[in-house]
């Protein structure tokens, strides 16, 4: 086998604690406890050998990052290992002294999340009262400092509609960027996919007014939009491909080709503790397994697409068909894409809004509420 | 879009935001960005470097003629100037 190319990005999961409780959260149902997570000296080598690797770029992420006492010294173990640094916050938790450690520290940019423009409605996506107050604060430090600021906005059933005022907060708030993501359907997401789903009729409009307002806007912010699973009859090419462009190293030192495979259940995935990053990316298993096109049964197998898309995601493959070496179920030639049509059918317009539950720690992984919820 | 040369007079310079490295695994120049990586071809990373706020693309081309004999510099330093322009790097 050709040896695979250097990954050019890591997301380091310093901490699955969180002030906030989104109901989207890509956080493991299961999540890590603080007692397990690893200390500074082993992040601090983790960002050494990750430069060694050819990674450039780094997300400081969670969970909420800013918990971890000792983000200052990791985020200058990623600068000094040659990698780039963005924060991924709530911005819960900063003030004007942090955010000037974290600058000295090395620290090259942020990304603040906002759940919505308006603040009621923030908090309660959020689950945290005075959560809109507290980023607002954020943006404007951040603004301050100088460091190029970006809006992450995950997009669901709560909140499309309301996508002209946060392209309005962003512009407000002066921002370079704001990135509009439409859920994932893993972890969290998955758990409450049947409240978050939009219904076609709303990203529909959100595609119309994010063409809009592209069009109005001198430039900046930039606007970003991620394109929803489920609703195209295309397979995302999830993460460049496995084990292709990035890895992600979670709170307790689980290395993973993406933040979602923790959910695949045989993957044995390797542990920094254990191995070099250097052996965990080229070597195990468990980045090898999807690696390529080797693995692929079809109808991916003998498809033209094979090598832009990878076949979709390995992650949604298993959650929805029980088999990860399946044809993700959102591409249209899956025999498994009923499946994603049943979901979007029964995402009706104007119908009551379901319950969803806040992300809590010690709440236990359940079977995902299946196809017809 | 005709792309259009660079302003002769403009003093090109890296945003803030941009951090030019070279990547010694991948025997290459890179740009970083908060969200994205340009890889630098050729004599790029040369050119960027001489982006300093203070000479003007005029002064880049003279700059890059004396020392690259013979290179299409007038050609093409500006259309790759603006282009990182366009990408957000420059200034
Ligand atoms: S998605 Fe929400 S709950 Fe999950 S880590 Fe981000 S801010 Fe915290
Ligand atoms: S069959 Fe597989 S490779 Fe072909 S488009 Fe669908 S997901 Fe992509």
């Amino acid at each position: 086998m050709s040896v695979p190319a250097s990954p050019w990005a890591l997301l380091a999961e310093l901490t699955h604690a969180c002030p906030l409780h989104c109901p989207y959260c890509s956080n493991p149902v299961d999540l890590t406890r603080r007692s397990r997570e690893l200390g500074t000296a082993h992040w601090a080598e983790v960002m050494r050998q990750a430069g060694e690797l050819g990674v450039v770029h780094t997300h400081l992420s969670g969970g909420e990052p800013l918990l971890r006492p000792d983000l200052e010294q990791i985020t200058t173990a990623a600068e000094t290992a040659g990698i780039y640094t963005q924060l991924v916050t709530s911005g819960v938790g900063l003030d004007a002294d942090r955010l000037a450690a974290l600058a000295d520290a090395g620290l090259r940019s942020v990304q603040l999340s906002v759940q919505a423009a308006d603040p009621r409605a923030n908090d309660r996506i959020a689950g945290r009262p005075s959560s809109f107050t507290a980023k607002e604060k954020a943006a404007a430090l951040v603004r301050d400092a100088g460091l190029p600021l970006g809006l992450n906005v995950v997009l669901h059933r709560e909140n499309l509609d309301a996508i002209d005022a946060v392209i309005d907060l962003g512009v407000v708030w002066d921002v370079d960027r704001i990135e509009l993501a439409n859920t994932q359907f893993y972890g969290w997401g998955l758990l409450n996919r049947t409240a978050l789903l939009p219904t076609p009729g709303q990203l529909a409009r959100a595609r119309d007014t994010v063409a809009r307002r592209r069009a109005g806007l001198p430039g900046r912010p930039e606007l970003v939009w991620v394109v929803p699973d489920h609703f195209d009859g295309v397979a995302k090419p999830c993460m460049g491909g496995w084990g292709a462009v990035s890895l992600t190293v979670a709170p307790d030192g689980t290395v993973l080709p993406c933040p979602a495979a923790a959910s695949l259940p045989d993957l044995d995935p390797p542990n920094v503790l254990d191995h070099p990053l250097d052996w965990i990316w080229h070597r195990s298993p468990a980045f090898n397994r999807y690696r390529g096109t080797d693995w692929m049964t079809e109808p991916c197998r003998s498809c033209d697409m094979r090598t832009q898309d990878f076949g979709g995601c390995r992650c949604q493959a298993y959650a929805l068909t029980g088999d990860a070496t399946h044809t993700d179920p959102a591409c249209r030639l899956s025999p498994d894409h009923a499946l994603v049509r049943s979901l979007v059918e029964h995402s009706e317009e104007g119908a009551p809004p379901k319950p969803w539950v806040h992300r809590r720690a010690g709440r236990r992984a359940r079977r995902c509420p299946g196809p017809t919820g | 879009m005709s792309t259009q040369p660079a302003a002769a007079d403009w003093r090109p310079a890296l945003v803030p935001a941009a951090v030019l490295r070279h990547d010694p695994v991948r025997g290459a120049d890179l740009l970083l960005l908060p969200e994205r990586v340009v890889v630098l071809q050729g004599r790029g990373e040369v050119v960027v470097g001489l982006c300093d706020g203070t000479r003007t693309v005029r002064a880049i081309v003279e700059e890059l003629t004396a020392r690259f004999p013979g290179a299409p510099v007038a050609d093409e330093v500006p259309a790759f100037l603006d282009g990182l322009r366009r990408e957000g790097c420059l200034r």
